[in-house]
C-alpha cells in the first residue's frame, strides 16, 4: 500500500472526483449545495480529464433535475456508466425515475449533498429530509460523515452498484460536509481500478438495449403479474449488505481505511448508545472518545448503509451490554410515531428479539430525537445532553436537541459551557466581507498548512444571506490529528476582524480563549486603535489578556498596487502572528501559493501580491493593551427603538447573530412573516453614497428609476411641508407645469444605499464649468451620514404623491412610493424592475416568485424588502418552488377571479343589503386606473361599514370577499433558469391558457443564484458554468415563442437603454386583458464586468442587436395595425464592442480565439436574422380592421 | 532598381513595411501584407496598461463576488487554460512568425521602467526579430520636469536592452524640446533605432455630453512634413536606424522619407484605405521614380535631404518657420 497523497478539498469535490472517474455519461442540473459537483465534472471534462477507462466523460446539463434523472435513465438503458448530483427539491424531482432505475435493477450511483426540503420556508442548508424522502424508491443508500468518507464511500458505492445491480444514492450532509474543506488522502486511479471489476461493466453493457439483441423494458403490467414480478428482485436486496461489506473490506485492503455497514465506536461494554447518520456521528464520536476516556460506558453506532437496512448487521454491531439507545434523526416527519431511523431501529430490535437471535442482554430502552434541521448546530454539548437524557429515570421518548422548544417542551436542556476541543487544535475565526477575499485567502491558508506540514486542517465558512455587502465568518481548525468536529468553533485561539465596522456589529471576542490573539484591520494608528473598540470589547480584551495586533490593510493594499484587495495582506498577518507555522516558512508558502494561483493569469498579479506580502509584514503592529478601558462607548442597538416589537424581539436578535437562541414560541408556526422589515436593518455597507446638488438637477428622476434598492427617491410637495425640516434638508422649486409652485427633492437613504453608483452614471445633469460634477456625485458616507439620516426621516414623512394625478412616465412613476426597498440584492443588480412594479401596482399586487435570486433577496429572513404604504397595503408575496412558478401564479389568479366572481354574485343576489347606487357602483366597473381603484375602494369601505354590524351569512360572506371587488394585479416573477428551462412547460401552459396573468422574466441569461450556470437564455459565445468553452447554440427566443400564439402581450425591455419603453410595457402588460410576458434585460455580476457601467453596456446590447426592444400587443390588431411594434433600430456596429466588455465573452476569446471569432460572427448573423424576422412581423397587419375594444398605445 | 536597406541591422529588400496597426490581428491579412511585399511586419503594441488592466480588471470581475454567498463560490467558470495579459500577444507573435518569412517587429507600449518590461524578454522568446518600444506619454503632472521624463524614457530603454538581444527601436512623439539631445541619450541607453513619429491620438470633445471621446483618424499626407523634418535633423546625429511612420500615402512620400534619412518607411493609413496590395504600388512607384531620376540605388539618396546634406539647411531652422507662417493664407492649404 503506497503512502497516500494528501490533498485539501471539500466534500463535493471529494465525491465528484470519484464519480467523474467512474462514469461515461453525466447529466447535471444546478441546485445548492450540490451544484459544485456538476460544475467540477463539467470543468474536468472540458479540460480533457479522463475516466479510469481512458475516455472523457460526456457531461450534459439538463433543464431540470427531472430531466437529469430521465437522461441518466436513458444513458443507463443504452449501456453507459452514469452518475448525477443533486439535493433537496432536485432529488424529489428525480424520484419517479429512481423507482424505474431501481425497478430495472440498473447499476447507477448518484451523489447527494443532503439538504432541507422546503416546507414552511425554503432552506438551502443541510439535513436528511430529502434523502429520507427517497428511501422507498428501491435505491441503496450509503451515508458519508466526513470529507474523507465522501471520497471513500463514493467509490464503495460505485463498486457495489456495479456488482449488485442495485442503484445507489450516496449522500453526505449539505454544507457541513459538502462545503467543509479538509485534508484527506486522495484515491488514486489505481485504487479505483482495484475496486472495479471490468466484468461488471461488461455485464452492464450486455444488458443494455441494442437492436442487435433487442429486448423491451418499461412494459405495462396487469394485476395478474405486477406483484409477483415486483417480488422477483428480493434476492438482490437480501444479498446487497454482504456485497457492500465485501467492497468495504476490499477498499480497506487497498487503502487501510476500514468501514462497516454499521460502525460502532466506544466502550466495548457500553450501556448507552446513540444511533446516528451523517456528520453529526463524528461529533458524537468526539464526545464518546472523551467520555470513555473518563470511564463512561457509552458508545455510538454510525449507520452507513441505510438502505437496505440490514437487521442482522445492525444488531450485531451493537454492544450486547446496551441498555439504552437514543436514535437521532436529522429530519422531521410530522404525524409519524417516530422519525424514520428510529422506526428502522425499533423494527430491527423487535425482529431480533422475536426471532430469538438478539445478542442483547436486556431489551434496551429507545428514545428518539430530532437534531440539526437546516444545518442547525450539533455540538458536543448537545450530544452530552442526549446521554444525560438517557440517564433520566423517565427519559423523553421523543425529543429535540439544539433548540429551545418552549411550546411543546420537547427540547433537551444543553450545558452551553461544555467544550471538549483538545488543546492541540488551533482554532481561528475570521470576520470578513464577501468582497474582501477573506474566505478565498482562508481556503488557501488551509491548503498551505495541510499540504505543506504534517498538520490536519479544516475550514468551514458561514455567510449571511445578503448578496451585497455579505458578511463571511471563516472557521479554521488546525491540529496534528484528523479533525472530527463537525460544528462551528466555540472557543478560539485566534480571531481576526478584517473590517473595522464589525466592531460595532458583533461580539468579536465572545469566543476568544484566555490569551487569544486578536488581529484588526483598521485605519486607526496603533496608538489610537484600542480607543476605537467599544467598551465591552475593551473590557473583554483586558480580562482575557488578549494579544492585540493591527494593520491598515487597505492602505497597504493601495500602496502595493492591489487596489482594494486585502486578502493577501491579512493572510500574511495571520501567518505572521498565529504561530501555526514558522514565519519564514509561512511567507515562502504564501508566495508559492500566490505563484500557483496567479502565474497562469499574469505575472504582474504575482509580483504585486509578493509586494503586498512584504509590505504587510512591515506594517503589522502589536498594540499595547491598557490596564483599564478608555471609553464608555457601547455598541449601538441593532435596530432603532422605533422598530415594531416583532422586529426588536425577533428580527434584531437574528441580525445580531443570536437567531439560534430564539425559542420556538418566537416563530409563526406556518411560515407567515410580516413584510416591511428591511428598513429596520441599517447595513451601512457603502463607503460612498450619492449627494444631491439641487443647483444642477433637471428633475428627470432617472436616478430614482435606476436604483435597484430604492435608496434614492424623489418627491414633490407643498412648500408649507418644509416646516420643521432639518437644517441640512435641500429642496428646490419644481420646474414643470404639473406641480407648479411645489417643491422638489431627491433624497438618498444613506444607510441603505449600497454604493453601486448607477444613479450617478445615469444622471444627465452636468456642471457646465466643471462637467465631472453632476447633480449627483458620490461622496464619502461617514461625514454626511448623520445629516442624511435626519433628512431621509423627514423625507419619508413628507406626503406621498397623489397617485391619481401622477403622469405614469419615467419621471412620474418615480414620485410613486416604492413598496420594495433595501433588498439584499447585489450592488448594481439589474433586476430593478421589481421596484418599478411595486410603484405602479404595489398596493394591489400579488407576486408568485420563482426560486432564485429574486426569491432570496425578496424573501430571505430575517428582514423582508416588500413593504406597505401608509394605509397598510402592499405586495403580497409568496414563493412556491423553482419549477412551478407559472402554475403557482396561475392558481393565485384563478382564486382571485373566482372570489371576485363570487362577491359579485353575492351582490347581485343580495342587493337588498346595500343601497342600490352602491351595489350598482360596485358592480359597474372593473377599475383599471388609480382613480377607478380609489373610487372602488371607497365603495368597498362603505360596504364594510354598512355590513359590519350584520350577522347574517350573506353579509358575512360579502364582508370576507369584498376586497376582491378591487382588481388584484397578479404577477409571476422569476429568472431565466425558471422561465426558459425548468418552468418552461408550465409557463407555456399558463400563457396559452389566456388567463389574465402578468409574467416578468428577470433575464440574467444564467442561473445567477446558484452561481452562473448556463440556461437556454445564455447567449452564444458566452462562458458560463456547464458551458466553460462558451455556449455554442443561440439563446432561445422566448418572446418569439410566446408571440407565436397571437393572443399574448409580449415585451422585450432594457431599462438601461430605453427606460420609457420599459415603463410603458409594464402598463400595457397590466392593462392587457389576457396573459402578458415581459422579458427584462438584467445585468448581473455573472456577466463579469463592473455593474456601474451597466447603463452603457445595456445601450450597447440594444444598439448591436444583441437585445432588440419591442412590444407585441394583440390589441393593436383590432385597430388594423401590426401587433408588433419595434422599439429599437436595426443592429448597428460590431457585436464585439458589446461582448469585449464582459468577462463571460472575453474568457472564451482567450481560451479559444478562433472558435470565438466563429461564434461572434455567427451570433452577429443570428442577431440580424432575428431582427429581420421581427421587422417582417412588425409589418404584418391584421387583414381587416376591427372595432378597437381597448385603447392602445403607440411605439415609444 | 536596388531598393535594399538596412533597418535595425536587418537587411531588407526595400524600406516599405506595414506599420503597427490592428491589421496584424488577422493572420490572413498578415499573409496578404507579405504577399504585397511588406519588408517586415510591425505588430501593434502590447500596452503596459493593457497588461495591468487585463490582469487586475479581469481578476476583479472574476474574484470580487467569489466566496461571498453560500449558494455560489463563484459566478463564472474557471477554465484551466485562461491566461490574461501578454500570452495572447505572445501567441500572436508566434503565429505570425510561423506564417511569414519576413522579419517580425513586435511592439511594447509603456512609460515606466518597471516589471512589465519582463515581457520584452518573452516577446524575444516568442520569436520577434526586433522590438519597437513605444513611449507614448502625455505629461499632465506640473511637478514632472522634462528632464525627468526624458530620463525615464532612457531608463526604460536601458532596462529593455538589458533584457533582450534583439534590436530595439524607440518610437517617439514629436513633442520634445530637443529631439537631437534625446536621441543622443537614447543612443547611449542602447537604442538601435528611432521611429518618427507616434501619431498623437488626442481624444475629441463630445459637446452634447461634455465628455471626451476617443477618435481614431487616419493619417493625412500633410503629416509627413513633421516626420521629414525630424528625420532630417536626426540623420547623421543618431548612429542607429531611423524609421518614418505617419503620412506616407504616395511613392514620392516614401522617397522623401528615405531622402530625409529613414532606412525604413512604415505605412498604415494608406493600407487601411486602399488595402495591403497598395504596398506593391508604393514599391513600384519608388523604383520608377528613382529610375526616372537616374539613381543607381535607393541608398544613394538615403539622407540626401537631411540637415547635414541639404544645400540650404537654414530652411530647416527658425527662419523657414517664420516665412511660412507669414505667407500662409486660408486658401493656400
Amino acid at each position: 500500500m503506497d503512502t497516500p497523497r494528501m490533498v485539501t478539498l471539500d466534500g463535493n469535490e471529494a465525491a465528484a472526483s470519484v464519480a467523474h472517474r467512474l462514469s461515461e455519461v453525466i447529466a447535471i442540473y444546478p441546485i445548492t449545495p450540490s451544484s459544485t459537483m456538476g460544475e467540477l465534472a463539467d470543468e474536468w471534462s472540458a479540460a480533457g480529464e479522463r475516466n479510469i477507462w481512458g475516455t472523457i466523460p460526456r457531461v450534459a446539463e439538463m433543464q431540470s433535475e427531472g430531466g437529469a434523472a430521465g437522461a441518466v435513465h436513458g444513458a443507463l438503458q443504452a449501456g453507459a456508466l452514469s452518475t448525477t448530483f443533486t439535493a433537496s427539491q432536485g432529488l424529489l424531482l428525480m424520484i419517479p425515475n429512481m423507482y424505474k432505475i431501481a425497478g430495472e435493477l440498473t447499476p447507477f450511483c448518484m451523489h447527494v449533498s443532503a439538504r432541507t426540503i422546503a416546507t414552511h420556508a425554503l432552506s438551502i442548508f443541510g439535513d436528511h429530509s430529502d434523502v429520507m424522502a427517497a428511501r422507498q424508491t428501491g435505491f441503496a443508500m450509503l451515508c458519508s460523515n466526513s470529507v474523507q468518507q465522501a471520497h471513500d464511500l463514493a467509490l464503495v458505492a460505485h463498486a457495489a452498484t456495479l456488482q449488485s445491480r442495485i442503484p445507489f444514492l450516496h449522500f453526505f450532509d449539505g454544507f457541513r460536509t459538502s462545503h467543509e474543506v479538509a485534508k484527506i488522502a486522495k484515491l488514486e486511479d489505481a485504487v479505483l481500478r482495484g475496486m472495479i471489476d471490468d466484468a461488471w461493466v461488461t455485464e452492464h453493457r450486455a444488458r443494455a438495449l441494442s437492436p442487435e439483441h433487442p429486448v423491451i423494458r418499461g412494459t405495462a403490467a396487469n394485476p395478474d403479474t405486477f406483484f409477483q414480478a415486483r417480488e422477483a428482485a428480493n434476492g438482490y436486496y437480501t444479498s446487497l449488505p454482504e456485497t457492500v461489506q465485501k467492497a468495504m473490506d476490499l477498499f480497506a485492503s487497498l487503502t487501510g481505511r476500514a468501514y462497516k455497514l454499521f460502525d460502532y465506536e466506544g466502550h466495548p461494554e457500553a450501556e448507552k448508545v446513540v444511533v446516528i447518520m451523517g456528520s453529526g456521528a463524528e461529533t458524537v464520536q468526539e464526545y464518546v472518545d472523551w467520555a470513555v476516556a473518563r470511564g463512561e460506558r457509552v458508545g455510538v453506532l454510525k449507520v452507513r448503509l441505510y438502505r437496505p437496512f440490514s437487521v442482522q448487521h445492525f444488531v450485531a454491531a451493537l454492544p450486547p451490554s446496551v441498555k439504552s439507545i437514543a436514535i437521532l434523526d436529522r429530519c422531521k416527519e410530522p404525524g409519524a410515531p417516530a422519525e424514520p431511523l428510529f422506526l428502522d431501529v425499533a423494527a430491527a430490535l423487535r425482529e431480533a428479539r422475536e426471532e430469538g437471535w438478539s445478542p442483547l442482554a436486556v431489551e434496551p430502552r429507545l428514545i428518539g430525537g430530532r437534531y440539526g434541521l437546516s444545518s442547525k448546530e450539533f455540538t458536543p454539548a448537545m450530544v452530552k445532553a442526549v446521554y444525560v437524557e438517557m440517564d433520566a429515570p423517565k427519559p423523553r421518548r421523543s425529543f429535540t436537541v439544539g433548540i429551545n422548544d418552549d411550546v411543546t417542551g420537547l427540547s433537551l436542556v444543553v450545558d452551553e459551557a461544555f467544550d471538549l476541543e483538545p488543546a492541540s487544535v488551533t482554532r481561528c475565526l475570521f470576520y470578513g466581507l464577501g468582497s474582501d477575499g477573506t474566505v478565498g485567502a482562508n481556503k488557501n491558508s488551509i491548503k498551505i498548512i495541510a499540504e505543506e506540514t504534517p498538520n490536519h486542517g479544516q475550514g468551514y465558512f458561514v455567510y449571511d444571506s445578503k448578496k451585497s455587502g455579505a458578511i463571511t465568518i471563516s472557521h479554521l481548525r488546525f491540529g496534528p490529528e484528523p479533525i472530527r468536529s463537525a460544528y462551528l468553533i466555540r472557543t478560539a485561539n485566534f480571531i481576526a476582524c478584517h473590517q473595522p465596522q464589525f466592531l460595532d456589529r458583533f461580539e468579536l471576542l465572545a469566543e476568544a480563549v484566555d490569551g487569544a490573539t486578536f488581529l484588526l484591520n483598521s485605519a486607526a494608528t496603533p496608538g489610537e486603535v484600542f480607543g476605537t473598540l467599544p467598551r465591552p470589547m475593551q473590557e473583554q480584551m483586558i480580562a482575557k489578556r488578549i494579544r492585540f495586533y493591527t494593520i491598515d490593510a487597505y492602505k497597504v493594499a493601495k500602496e502595493s498596487g492591489m487596489g482594494g484587495r486585502i486578502n493577501t495582506i491579512m493572510q500574511t498577518c495571520f501567518f505572521a502572528i498565529s504561530g501555526v507555522l514558522p514565519q519564514d516558512e509561512a511567507i515562502a508558502a504564501i508566495k508559492h501559493a500566490i505563484e500557483k494561483t496567479y502565474s497562469k493569469k499574469g505575472d504582474l498579479l504575482v509580483r504585486r501580491n509578493f509586494e503586498a506580502v512584504d509590505a504587510a509584514l512591515a506594517h503589522l503592529h502589536e498594540v499595547a493593551v491598557p490596564a483599564v478601558p478608555t471609553t464608555d462607548r457601547r455598541r449601538p442597538p441593532t435596530v432603532p427603538d422605533a422598530a415594531p416589537d416583532f422586529v426588536k424581539q425577533v428580527s434584531a436578535l437574528i441580525l445580531a447573530g443570536f437567531g439560534d437562541k430564539l425559542p420556538v414560541s418566537a416563530f409563526p408556526p406556518d411560515g407567515t412573516w410580516p413584510t416591511g422589515t428591511a428598513k429596520w436593518e441599517k447595513r451601512n455597507i457603502a463607503q460612498e453614497i450619492p449627494e444631491w446638488d439641487s443647483a444642477l438637477c433637471i428633475q428627470c428622476n432617472k436616478c430614482a428609476l435606476i436604483c435597484p434598492h430604492a435608496a434614492i427617491r424623489a418627491k414633490v410637495f407643498e412648500p408649507s411641508k418644509l416646516e420643521g425640516a432639518p437644517s441640512g434638508f435641500a429642496s428646490m422649486d419644481y420646474k414643470g407645469a404639473e406641480y407648479k409652485g411645489q417643491k422638489y427633492v431627491i433624497q438618498v437613504a444613506p444607510e441603505d444605499c449600497t454604493g453601486c453608483t448607477l444613479c450617478v452614471q445615469v444622471c444627465p445633469a452636468k456642471d457646465k464649468s466643471n462637467p465631472k460634477h453632476k447633480a449627483i456625485d458620490m461622496v464619502a458616507q461617514a461625514p454626511i451620514r448623520e445629516r442624511e439620516v435626519a433628512n431621509f426621516e423627514f423625507f419619508l414623512d413628507l406626503p406621498e404623491a397623489d397617485r391619481e394625478t401622477v403622469k405614469l412616465d419615467v419621471k412620474g412613476t418615480q414620485f410613486l412610493e416604492p413598496l420594495f426597498e433595501f433588498s439584499g440584492a447585489c450592488s448594481g443588480c439589474g433586476e430593478t424592475h421589481i421596484k418599478l412594479l411595486t410603484q405602479l401596482y404595489g398596493d394591489r399586487l400579488m407576486i408568485a416568485n420563482a426560486t432564485g435570486c429574486s426569491s432570496i433577496y425578496g424573501g430571505n429572513l430575517p428582514t423582508t424588502p416588500y413593504t406597505v404604504n401608509k394605509e397598510g397595503r402592499g405586495p403580497a408575496w409568496a414563493n412556491s418552488l423553482f419549477e412551478d412558478n407559472a402554475e403557482f401564479g396561475f392558481g393565485m389568479r384563478l382564486a382571485v377571479e373566482k372570489q371576485a366572481e363570487q362577491v359579485r354574485e353575492l351582490l347581485v343576489r343580495h342587493t337588498h343589503l346595500l343601497p342600490e347606487a352602491l351595489v350598482h357602483g360596485l358592480l359597474e366597473t372593473t377599475p383599471q386606473d388609480e382613480a377607478g381603484v380609489r373610487r372602488q375602494r371607497e365603495r368597498v369601505a362603505e360596504l364594510k361599514t354598512r355590513l359590519a354590524p350584520s350577522h347574517d351569512p350573506a353579509s358575512r360572506q360579502l364582508l370576507e370577499l369584498a376586497d376582491h371587488l378591487v382588481k388584484h394585479s397578479v404577477w409571476i416573477v422569476g429568472g431565466d433558469g425558471w422561465a426558459y428551462d425548468i418552468g418552461y412547460g408550465g409557463l407555456d401552459h399558463v400563457l396559452a391558457s389566456g388567463l389574465d396573468v402578468n409574467v416578468l422574466v428577470l433575464d440574467t441569461e444564467v442561473y445567477s443564484n446558484t452561481g452562473g450556470q448556463a440556461s437556454k437564455s445564455t447567449p452564444m459565445g458566452a462562458a458560463a458554468k456547464f458551458a466553460v468553452g462558451g455556449k455554442t447554440t443561440p439563446k432561445k427566443d422566448l418572446a418569439l415563442l410566446a408571440m407565436s400564439y397571437g393572443h399574448i402581450y409580449v415585451a422585450k425591455v432594457a431599462m438601461g437603454a430605453k427606460d420609457a419603453q420599459t415603463v410603458r410595457a409594464f402598463q400595457e402588460a397590466e392593462s392587457f386583458p389576457g396573459p402578458s410576458l415581459i422579458l427584462a434585460y438584467s445585468p448581473c455580476i455573472a456577466h463579469g464586468y463592473d455593474l456601474a457601467m451597466s447603463g452603457e453596456q445595456t445601450k450597447l446590447a440594444v444598439e448591436s442587436g444583441y437585445w432588440p426592444l419591442f412590444r407585441y400587443d394583440p390589441r393593436r390588431l383590432e385597430l388594423g395595425q401590426s401587433a408588433l411594434a419595434l422599439d429599437s433600430a436595426p443592429p448597428k456596429g460590431d457585436l464585439s464592442r458589446f461582448m469585449g466588455n464582459e468577462a463571460r465573452f472575453r474568457m472564451v476569446e482567450k481560451q479559444h480565439p478562433e472558435a470565438f471569432k466563429h461564434m461572434l460572427a455567427e451570433a452577429q448573423v443570428e442577431n440580424a436574422r432575428r431582427y429581420a424576422a421581427y421587422e417582417k412581423l412588425s409589418r404584418l397587419e391584421a387583414s381587416a380592421p376591427a372595432v378597437p375594444a381597448v385603447p392602445t398605445t403607440t411605439t415609444a | 532598381m536596388d531598393l535594399s536597406t538596412t533597418y535595425l541591422g536587418l537587411s531588407l529588400p526595400h524600406p516599405l513595411m506595414a506599420g503597427a496597426s490592428p491589421m496584424v490581428d488577422d493572420l490572413g491579412t498578415v499573409r496578404q501584407l507579405e504577399d504585397a511585399g511588406s519588408a517586415a511586419i510591425v505588430m501593434h503594441s502590447l500596452f503596459e496598461e493593457q497588461i495591468a488592466r487585463e490582469q487586475f480588471g479581469t481578476l476583479r470581475d472574476l474574484e470580487l463576488h467569489s466566496n461571498s454567498n453560500p449558494e455560489a463560490a463563484s459566478y463564472l467558470p474557471e477554465p484551466n487554460e485562461f491566461a490574461l495579459g501578454p500570452d495572447e500577444y505572445l501567441e500572436q507573435v508566434r503565429r505570425i512568425k510561423a506564417a511569414v518569412t519576413v522579419p517580425v517587429i513586435a511592439s511594447l507600449n509603456g512609460t515606466t521602467p518597471s516589471g512589465w518590461l519582463a515581457y520584452a524578454k518573452l516577446i524575444e522568446q516568442a520569436g520577434a526579430d526586433a522590438l519597437e518600444l513605444n513611449v507614448y506619454e502625455v505629461a499632465t503632472d506640473p511637478a514632472q520636469t522634462a528632464a525627468a521624463l526624458e530620463q525615464r524614457i532612457a531608463d526604460t530603454v536601458r532596462a529593455v536592452k538589458a533584457q533582450v538581444k534583439i534590436p530595439v527601436a524607440v518610437k517617439l512623439t514629436p513633442f520634445f524640446s530637443s529631439l537631437p539631445n534625446l536621441a543622443r541619450n537614447l543612443e547611449a541607453a542602447g537604442a538601435n533605432g528611432l521611429v518618427l513619429f507616434n501619431r498623437m491620438l488626442q481624444p475629441d470633445f463630445d459637446l452634447e455630453q461634455l465628455e471626451l471621446v476617443p477618435r481614431m483618424k487616419l493619417s493625412r499626407p500633410s503629416e509627413l512634413l513633421l516626420r521629414l523634418h525630424g528625420l532630417a535633423v536626426l540623420h547623421g546625429n543618431f548612429k542607429g536606424s531611423l524609421a518614418c511612420s505617419g503620412g506616407v500615402h504616395e511613392a514620392s512620400d516614401a522617397v522623401k522619407a528615405v531622402f530625409a534619412g529613414a532606412s525604413s518607411v512604415q505605412v498604415v493609413s494608406a493600407l487601411l484605405q486602399r488595402g495591403p496590395s497598395f504596398l506593391k504600388h508604393l514599391r513600384t512607384g519608388m523604383a520608377e521614380w528613382l529610375e526616372r531620376h537616374e539613381y543607381a540605388s535607393l541608398r544613394q539618396g538615403l539622407g540626401s535631404m537631411s540637415l547635414a546634406s541639404v544645400p540650404n539647411p537654414h530652411a530647416y531652422q527658425r527662419a523657414s518657420y517664420m516665412r511660412v507662417l507669414q505667407g500662409w493664407r486660408p486658401d493656400s492649404e
